[in-house]
């Protein structure tokens, strides 16, 4: 089954003047139930675009973005965040630094609550809350109730992973998570995703600079260049893949 | 002096509570306060005037104060009009409805029962005014406080704090943004109505100078009280409005003019928005001494054992 549907999608940036960019160029992607995609491409190719598309941060000029059979294409990021959750490359966008690690949960565990006028403060909760802090390894349950903002980077990536993650979303979009962080935090980071999309059996699109990481993670890979998606493969082919074609598919 | 400026402070409460949750929370500077100030005051007195009852007139002017900022946070969000633009369009536009309303600059009550007069007669006017303070402060800050504990006020707290992260996680954060302008503006007409029932008149001027009032409340309230509990927050607010008062009424007493009040709000605001950032200069600096002369002791101390170390290797 489809999670996301992605038809003869558009951008063009600053059109009618000198500058103007077309960077998406009649972009089609179908992803299915199960999928975990790498995404690769140069900078300025237009994967950030397409996420921030998919995503609902950018209105796409032209074409249709269906969510779970739901045309969201004029839809605010809030609606469509009822299927989808993301986890940005800045730590400090995912989650909110003057909140404690509690609160930032209770925002994370339903995004359609959302003006609920119950008190978000159980105990039942704090402790699910604790047992998950603990699957992540970081220290993270000993600041249940510290303001996040007093974290540190890595620590506060796994958090916003584990909170994109809590809403059991459809599709789960990284955008770049891990490229903020230096290359220990990374790799830990990299594979606590692995671990809860593996075990959530997550839909799952990451952008990665790393050719690595988009070759050891998923079962799929995208290449965007040049505002279109320039190579899908999946499954045994991507397998066979290595980083010099990789590398040579870039030219 | 101090009973009546802490009744005057109790009373100007709600708009330090107003500016801090528009400040403070959706970290907003609202200049909506100057024209939902007064215009509270003027729906109060004109209904109370027309025959309605205190108690209804204040709600009234809750409520409008609740409209305005219904309208600063369209315009705001919906318009995307810059919030301190937003917020000067509609105090511009609130002095000619509210000279609408009022139909002159000055509007006096006469025999009517203003809220101090439900309370028992027998107390001396400054206790009224403070009685009838408490009560609306612990009303305002029981529900403002059951607020921060839900969902909703959560949400609230997430928009203001990280616009991207709230929308990500299903929040309206245009909604969010609009609640926070009309509960603030309410609670800031609130304001208006109990000092214009306070003072027996309401005036088309009475708004002047309220924001600064509001941030000098905040901002004095956060340096007695701090603390991330909403409680504490919140009781620096009334606290903040409490001391200014005092302030003024110490300033008076020393001869200035009333004319000059607006001057000495003005220099008490700038006094309390650097007093935070040299506390905070002077308190990282002695940490700073503090951890340096600290590590130098210890690399004192490793120095006299690598001697020793040395030593004893010279003596073989």
């Amino acid at each position: 089954m489809e999670v996301l549907q992605v038809k003869h999608l558009q951008k063009v940036f600053f059109p009618g003047t000198r500058n103007e960019r077309h960077v998406l160029k009649n972009i089609n992607l179908n992803v299915y139930e199960g999928d975990f995609i790498s995404v690769i491409g140069n900078n300025g190719a237009g994967k950030s675009t397409l996420m921030n598309a998919i995503a609902g941060t950018l209105s796409a000029d032209a074409g249709e973005i269906d969510l779970v059979k739901h045309n969201v294409s004029k839809k605010s990021v809030a609606y469509r965040s009822q299927w989808m959750s993301r986890v940005f490359q800045d730590p400090k966008m995912g989650t909110a630094g003057d909140l404690t690690v509690m609160q930032n949960l209770v925002l994370a565990q339903s995004h359609t609550k959302t003006i609920s006028l119950k008190w978000y403060q159980k105990k039942a909760e704090e402790e699910k809350y604790l047992a998950l802090l603990k699957t992540l390894n970081m220290g993270l349950e000993n600041f249940l109730n510290t303001q996040v903002k007093y974290l540190s980077g890595g620590q506060r990536q796994a958090l916003s992973l584990l909170m994109a993650t809590l809403s059991k979303p459809k599709l789960l979009l990284l955008d770049e998570h891990t490229a903020a962080l230096d290359p220990k935090t990374s790799q830990e980071v990299m594979s606590i995703t692995d671990n809860i999309v593996k075990e959530q059996q997550l839909t799952t699109m990451m952008i990665t600079h790393k050719m690595s990481d988009a070759l050891k993670y998923g079962n799929r890979l995208i290449m965007v260049q040049d505002g279109q998606i320039k190579l899908d493969v999946s499954g045994a082919q991507k397998d066979n893949l290595d980083k010099s074609e990789l590398l040579q598919a870039f030219e | 002096m101090i009973i009546s400026s802490l009744g005057q402070g109790l009373l100007w409460a709600p708009l330090a509570i107003g500016v801090f949750i528009t400040f403070r929370i959706l970290d907003i500077p609202d200049l909506t306060t100057e024209g939902s100030f007064p215009f509270g005051a003027a729906i109060t007195v004109s209904l109370m005037i027309k025959g309605q009852s205190a108690i209804t007139a204040t709600i009234a002017g809750f409520l409008a104060g609740c409209v305005a900022g219904l309208i600063t946070g369209i315009l705001d969000t919906k318009l995307k009009i810059p919030s301190l633009l937003a917020g000067i369009l509609t105090m511009t536009g609130l002095y000619s409805i509210n000279m609408h309303i009022m139909g002159k600059s000055n509007v006096p009550l006469l025999t009517q029962k203003v809220l101090t007069g439900y309370l028992p007669a027998d107390l001396t006017v400054d206790m009224q005014t403070i009685m009838l303070g408490i009560i609306v402060v612990i009303i305002v800050m029981a529900v403002l406080y059951w607020l921060f504990k839900t969902r909703l006020g959560l949400s609230l707290m997430a928009t203001g704090d990280n616009k991207n992260m709230s929308a990500a996680n299903g929040i309206n954060t245009d909604g969010m943004i609009i609640f926070g302008y009309m509960i603030s503006n309410g609670l800031i007409a609130l304001s208006g109505a109990l000092i214009a029932q306070n003072n027996g008149y309401a005036d088309i001027g009475m708004g002047i100078g309220t924001i600064v009032i509001g941030l000098a409340s905040v901002l004095v309230g956060e340096i007695f009280l701090r603390g991330n509990n909403i409680l504490i927050r919140l009781s620096a607010m009334v606290l903040g409005a409490i001391v200014y008062r005092f302030l003024l009424t110490v300033a008076m007493s020393l001869g200035f003019p009333a004319d000059d009040l607006k001057i000495l709000s003005a220099i008490i605001l700038i006094i309390v928005i650097c007093v935070p950032i040299i506390q905070n200069r002077i308190r990282t600096k002695r940490q700073l001494k503090k951890y340096l002369a600290q590590m130098e002791a210890e690399d004192d101390g490793s120095i006299t054992s690598k001697t020793s170390a040395k030593s004893i290797l010279s003596r073989d």
